[in-house]
């Protein structure tokens, strides 16, 4: 993979972006601009948490899946679910209708991604053990925090453990299952429903690993839908035993908010929400926490339950998962005789291959690579913001001024898209009212000034 | 060359730190190793929260040039009286509030001078107490 490049789910559909600029305050490492009355995504700032998702009111920004006929392209077509799928159905519909469904709609076999748990829980007792010094190791689960931590946090690279998260243990586990029974591995399509667009980037473009093992991404929303209907217009039973192997209570629960902080050993915290998350990871930095052993740090309100391709609401979701997990320990569910084995028959196999590469750090705050540079453009920026009001009104399509002040030191955006600056050069003479209008029209597009040109009868 | 002050209240833990984090984020946009930028802003975080902890008002002033990062605390303040026992681990003449609020554990100019390369400390009992924290960036 091109280092300069990074593969986003997110994208933002032109034909239907109005430049309204929500996403763009919301933005938590600011990586949208408004150009020609478009948003742009800078893509080396952006870390798929999906924020600009929820906000667009023209549902302009879209999650790039794969299309779901692409399951056909093999001849045994795994869905790998998280526990939060069959968390977003209403009560009345049982997990044994919606695989029923699933099989129906084509696939062969359905495997729940947080079997994987079983194995990760010692595997990540044992790596706290070989690392004594290196604290708090922060958990590897949520790649929209990995890349958070990558560009905004590049000292804490070192903190995240090696370890891979239970999607790939289980997406491993898999193709081991096939090979085992001397299937290969391209007749076996993994497709992995996901709740969202960060666990798409990291298949698309993984962090610490070569390569993926997942053959496609399909986005829960469209899958839940999909599945719901069907489950309303007919009662289908014909999959009496669910294939997936039985989620234990730990495993049920581990991608909700405190699943990994509360099975692990030491003191734990769990944070979640995107902006918790990075006001946490500044304390880190600064070393003012000595005494956490175990970080587990969720892009998402309530975690995956609150992912943004998630329909249910996510306290509901939580709730349901929670309650499964109750029951399933009073109340064990039979298994499927031709499902998978269990996971821990190849616990061995699938802990020699649990370790990812180190994690890179990707700064996107520095100014410049050199030094002697860099302290020139902040003299610059620091010059520029003096002028700026600092009032972060986002009209010249940056999110802040201080945002606007870095773009011009960059020499992507120019002082006078500042509205404070127009009066200021209006009233020196050094700017028309025409010329103004034209540069907020580069800003906001042309259709944003026809009121202008109405009232001069242009 | 660049300069940069800030403030420091003392006895107002609500802002301990701030001044760390404004330079955090400077030798971050600078593109200053992280293990340095690391080491830099525990010395500065310690130092800073002495200053809120035990002075009644100091300034952080800080001179970051392509060779090194240099940070100095002064503070109008009771000053050490005795610098080599302040240096001990452990040693802490911290009050029962501000350990309340997890400061004062004796750690502070210990782990200052671990984390940096030249420390200096000159005190005088009354008036206040200068500190002096060098990193250098090539190593």
């Amino acid at each position: 993979m091109d280092n300069n490049t990074f593969h986003h789910a997110l994208k933002i559909r032109e034909d239907l972006c109005i430049g309204c600029s929500h996403c763009m305050n919301v933005c938590p490492t600011e990586a949208i601009r408004v150009k020609n009355g478009k948003s742009v995504l800078i893509a080396e700032k952006c870390i798929d948490c999906g924020e600009c998702f929820r906000v667009c009111p023209v549902s302009a920004i879209i999650i790039d899946h794969d299309d779901f006929n692409r399951i056909f392209d093999y001849k045994y077509r795994v869905a790998l679910i998280p526990s939060v799928f069959t968390g977003q159905f209403p009560d009345e519909i049982s997990e044994k209708q919606i695989h029923s469904v699933m099989m129906e709609l084509g696939f062969t076999h359905i495997y729940e991604v947080e079997n994987g748990v079983e194995i990760l829980v010692d595997a990540i007792n044992k790596y706290a053990e070989q690392n004594p010094v290196q604290r708090p190791l922060i958990s590897s689960f949520c790649p929209a925090v990995i890349r958070l931590i990558q560009v905004k946090f590049p000292s804490l690279v070192d903190n995240i453990i090696r370890v891979k998260p239970p999607l790939d243990i289980s997406a491993g586990f898999i193709i081991r299952e096939f090979a085992g029974s001397g299937i290969p591995a391209e007749e076996v399509g993994i497709f992995y429903v996901t709740p969202c667009a960060a666990k798409i980037a990291a298949i698309k473009d993984p962090v610490g690993e070569s390569s993926s093992s997942i053959s496609g991404v399909i986005n829960m929303d469209f899958l839940f839908s999909k599945v719901l209907r069907q489950v309303k217009q007919k009662k289908s039973d014909t999959c009496a035993i669910p294939t997936s192997g039985e989620l234990t209570a730990r495993a049920t629960c581990w991608s909700l908010t405190n699943g990994e902080a509360s099975q692990l050993s030491g003191r734990c915290l769990a944070i979640d929400e995107i902006h918790n998350v990075i006001e946490f990871l500044e304390k880190i930095e600064n070393e003012e926490l000595n005494d956490i052993d175990y970080l587990e740090l969720r892009a998402c309100d309530e975690s995956c339950a609150g992912g943004v391709l998630t329909t249910s609401n996510r306290f509901l979701t939580a709730d349901r998962l929670r309650n499964r997990a109750t029951n399933r320990d009073k109340a064990p569910v039979q298994k499927h005789p031709e499902g998978f084995r269990d996971i821990s028959s190849e616990k061995q196999f699938l802990e020699d291959n649990i370790s990812i590469d180190p994690i890179k750090p990707r700064s996107i705050l520095m100014l410049d690579e050199n030094m002697a540079e860099a302290m020139k453009k902040m003299d610059r920026v620091n010059r520029i913001m003096m002028l700026l009001p600092m009032v972060d009104c986002g009209i010249c399509g940056a999110p802040s001024c201080q945002a606007l002040a870095q773009d011009i030191v960059q020499n992507n955006a120019k002082i006078h898209q500042c509205i404070f600056i127009q009066k200021i050069l209006e009233q020196k003479g050094e700017m028309s009212l025409e010329e103004g209008v034209s540069v907020m029209q580069d800003i906001w597009g042309f259709s944003k000034t026809n009121k202008y040109r109405d009232l001069k009868g242009i | 060359m660049m300069h940069f002050e800030f403030p420091i209240e003392g006895g107002n833990f609500l802002k301990a730190g701030s001044a760390s984090s404004q330079l955090k984020k400077i030798l971050k946009q600078l593109n200053v190793d992280p293990r340095i930028i690391k080491r830099v802003v525990v010395a500065a975080y310690e130092a800073e929260v002495n200053v809120v902890a035990h002075a009644y008002r100091g300034i952080i002033m800080i001179d970051i040039d392509t060779s090194r990062i240099c940070i100095q605390l002064v503070d109008e303040g009771p000053g050490i009286p005795d610098i080599g026992r302040a240096m001990q681990m452990g040693f802490s003449t911290a009050s029962p509030e501000v350990r309340e609020m997890g400061f004062g554990a004796g750690m502070g100019l210990p782990n200052i001078k671990s984390n940096s390369d030249e420390l200096s400390i000159t005190s005088e009992v009354g008036k206040g107490t200068t500190v002096k924290i060098t990193n250098y960036l090539e190593q």
